[in-house]
């Protein structure tokens, strides 16, 4: 029997309505993916099931009975609970504390012995062999997001809302997750799970359900949508060539790197990336890949030998880096990338405020580069004067990319192109960056995503534990052979 | 930028109704010989508040001027009174005592900021800490008492606080053109670009190739520098300086940075709404001391009421924004 449902649920903001009678009901024991590309009305539907917004028109029913939802913690109350993006965990406390955050056990004293216990048998039910005493912020990223996961089914959850609960998963913490899921699955717990990447929403959904524009453009059962179809569904077209075609690196070199070490992350990496080359660098979180680029950059300590155009160079900041050609585009947009509370324009020139005015800013001249920068990479703003949070994750990253180009780099480091990101919008990342490298510019591309990897580099490096573990070329680049490089596994490496 | 909102206008609307209020219970209010004193007195303050507006927008905060004015009054005096008998009862040596003052404002700013930006401790901390060694220095070195400046220097010093153009005197003109010079820099130049890309988010001005701690540094140099100006402009007024010289005046800067406008967590920085914010407090003091009405001893609670209530007010636009 259907725990949660939205029953012909429209949603308007203002005039603009943002769903169109949506139906959608999630049944104990069932993986739920809603997928649908950015702006298509995801994130809407989750804060009405969740209880952060109420319907315009139609009605939420629990247990069959219509049901408002004052707020998130009411619906928490009635066994909803949501998983954010972002975790919603106090990082000084410890676990055990998190885990009880607003119903501590014991009176004037806290019991802390008896939270210490159920919070080590909570987490041994998820197989997740944390200590309760440990703090937040000691925690990886996965360990947190299995906190959260326990946080939801301590308040006894009947229906778990995951809002991209891999993002920040490497590979095999995504395998963990997995099992987490089946576990639920197996209790009866309701799960809806929105996800970008098609291939885990294969892997995990019992049902799907596609969004597109604010309607449900298509509903299918476990085994009736490849990840092709899936993506057509969302984007409403076929979507031929989702990686452009390979290009044809000159054998000249642009970057060489040697003997590259940043202390306690990366040794001693060599490496040469010619001309008009997208290279790829795979590899686990925590693998020092994103040590890697930051240290070339001047963003961290870094010693080695760097020789741009067989030139060596020195770089000890990122000006410096600027300076040989260099540009680094950060993995983590929203806090390293942009000023979310800032103008779309302040974003633009942040890094070359030098080339608009010497003295005074030439305010005019920034306009100019914005206006031929939402050309250029189709950067759609609502309003020229919006703060540059509340553009869209696809808008935000293109934006980001115009910032990073302006400088005019030939040699650009792209850390997570596409994180967060919807189909139609990565696919047009995907031509940019084949773009720069038909310029003649050399773009090195890191990613989590394997597929990205591969379908977009010419070739591509593996790093693991600091290392470079190997790299695969040609016909040998193939999932298998980069997860075996990874993880270090013995077999046939390239 | 373009259209006015309610951020920008509320306090100009507070001084507004400040103004009448005041014309209103007492003529004498707007008298020439009254606004000039207004002015003055909000000269020093203003002139600290708008270096003030600099750090705080870009994430800092400074406890520590008031001190540091009362020790740039008191060194200012020893040098000049030193280079008296040498160099003579003129200019010259009154020059000496004002490039102590400012130097030494300049050399106290980077010390603050150098112990903030590269020994990486909280500004609070770091400022409370000087403000204590400004404040104990200078109560040292006048033994406890008073230092005061030579009879004939302060006589012939007099007329920079005094003086001016017309009812205009030197410390108003100083503080306009600080001010004008302050939104300037705040609005058209790289450097309060970066200033408030800091404040909004260092990490994100550090990837964008932004020496954020160069510009930390800077902006208490700025500081300490503007300090050191007001402090040439208060010693010719009582020609003295002792430990309670400048007290609180820490406080009503970074109040009338807040009444402003400008954010405490940083990001935003406004310098005319800080003027506006120094115009604020000291109005409050010159109507409560004109008019009966109310006990000029009831000063510093008034201006706490209207220090909650600007900050209640952004924030209430704040959450309307976020809607």
């Amino acid at each position: 029997m259907t725990i949660l449902a939205l029953q012909d649920v429209s949603k308007s903001f203002g005039p603009i309505e943002v769903l169109h009678d949506v139906d959608l009901a999630l049944e104990p024991g069932e993986v739920h993916a809603l997928i649908g590309e950015n702006g298509a009305g995801k994130s809407t539907i989750m804060k009405i099931l969740g209880g952060f917004l109420d319907p315009t028109k139609g009605q939420v029913l629990l247990d069959g009975r219509q049901v408002i939802f004052g707020s998130g913690p009411e619906a928490e109350a009635a066994g909803v609970v949501v998983i954010h993006q972002e975790f919603n965990l106090a990082s000084d406390l410890s676990v055990a504390a998190n885990l009880f955050l607003g119903r501590e056990i014991g009176g004037w004293r806290l019991d802390h012995a008896a939270m210490r216990k159920q919070t080590s048998e909570l987490l041994e039910r998820l197989h997740s062999p944390i200590a309760p005493e440990t703090l937040i912020r000691d925690l990886s990223v996965p360990d947190r997001q299995m906190v959260e996961i326990g946080k939801a089914l301590s308040r006894n959850a009947r229906v778990l809302i995951m809002d991209e609960p891999s993002a920040v998963l490497t590979h095999r913490e995504v395998g963990t997750l997995y099992e987490q899921i089946d576990r639920l699955r197996v209790e009866g717990v309701a799960i809806l799970y929105c996800s970008h990447r098609l291939d885990e929403v294969a892997h995990l959904a019992d049902r799907i359900t596609v969004l597109r524009d604010g309607s449900v453009v298509r509903r299918a059962m476990r085994g009736e949508l490849d990840e092709d179809s899936m993506a057509a569904a969302m984007v409403g077209r076929e979507l031929q060539d989702f990686y452009p075609p390979k290009g044809q690196p000159s054998p000249e070199p642009a970057l060489e790197v040697s003997g590259l070490s940043v202390p306690g992350r990366v040794r001693d990496v060599g490496f040469t990336l010619r001309k008009g080359e997208v290279l790829g660098i795979a590899g686990l979180v925590g693998s020092g890949r994103t040590e890697l680029a930051e240290g070339l950059v001047g963003l961290r300590a870094a010693s080695g030998e760097i020789r741009v155009n067989g030139q060596p160079v020195a770089i000890s900041s990122l000006r410096d880096a600027f300076d040989a050609g260099l540009a680094y585009l950060t993995e983590d947009r929203k806090e390293a990338g942009l000023l979310l509370n800032k103008g779309l324009r302040e974003n633009l020139t942040l890094a070359t405020l030098e080339r608009f005015g010497k003295f005074r800013l030439d305010t005019v001249a920034e306009d100019a580069a914005l206006d031929k920068a939402t050309g250029d990479f189709d950067i759609r703003a609502p309003r020229r004067d919006m703060v540059a949070g509340k553009l869209s994750g696809g808008n935000q990253q293109k934006l980001l990319l115009a910032k990073t180009m302006l400088p005019d780099p030939q040699i650009i480091i792209i850390d997570e192109p596409t994180r967060g990101i919807d189909v139609g919008t990565k696919s047009q990342i995907y031509a940019f960056i084949r773009n720069l490298s038909a310029e003649g510019r050399s773009v090195i591309v890191i990613s989590s995503e394997m597929t990205e990897v591969i379908g977009l580099a010419d070739r591509v490096l593996v790093m693991r534990e600091g290392r470079l573990a190997g790299q695969v070329e040609g016909n040998a680049m193939t999932e298998d052979n980069i997860v075996r490089l990874a993880m270090g596994v013995a077999g046939e490496a390239a | 930028m373009s259209k006015p909102d309610l951020h920008t206008l509320g306090p100009l609307v507070a001084l507004v109704a400040l103004i009448v209020l005041g014309a209103l219970l007492n003529p004498a209010f707007l008298a020439p010989g009254n606004i000039t004193n207004v002015l003055a007195r909000s000269a020093f303050i203003g002139m600290i508040a708008v270096g003030m507006t600099f750090v705080i927008t870009a994430g800092g905060l400074d406890l520590s001027v008031g001190s540091m004015a009362a020790f740039l009054a008191g060194i200012a005096i020893i040098a000049m009174n030193a280079a008296l008998p040498g160099m003579g009862e003129n200019w010259g040596t009154i020059l000496v005592g004002m490039g102590v003052a400012v130097l030494g404002g300049l050399v106290a700013g980077y010390l603050n900021g150098a112990l903030i930006t590269k020994a990486r401790i909280e500004p609070f901390i770091v400022t409370l800490g000087t403000m204590g060694i400004f404040r104990s220095l200078v109560t040292w070195l006048a033994d406890g008492g008073t230092l005061s400046l030579d009879y004939g220097l302060r006589t012939l010093y007099r007329p920079v606080y005094y003086g001016g153009i017309g009812w205009i005197t030197w410390p108003i003109i100083t503080f306009a053109i600080v001010a004008f010079a302050g939104e300037w820099i705040m609005r058209h130049s790289r450097f309060g670009r970066h200033v408030e890309a800091i404040g909004s988010n260092d990490r994100v001005a550090r990837y964008s190739a932004i020496d954020v701690n160069r510009i930390r540094l800077m902006t208490y140099m700025l500081l300490g520098l503007l300090v050191g100006l007001a402090t040439v402009l208060y010693v010719p007024r009582l020609g003295s300086a002792s430990g309670s010289t400048g007290v609180l005046w820490e406080l009503e800067a970074i109040a009338a940075v807040i009444i402003g406008g400008t954010a405490l967590k940083g990001g935003t920085g406004r310098v005319w709404g800080t003027v506006v914010g120094v115009l604020i407090l000291s109005l409050i003091d010159n109507i409560l001391n004109l008019a009966d009405l109310v006990s000029p001893y009831l000063n510093g609670a008034i201006q706490g009421v209207i220090i909650v209530l600007a900050v209640v007010l952004q924030r209430e636009k704040r959450i309307a924004e976020e809607r």
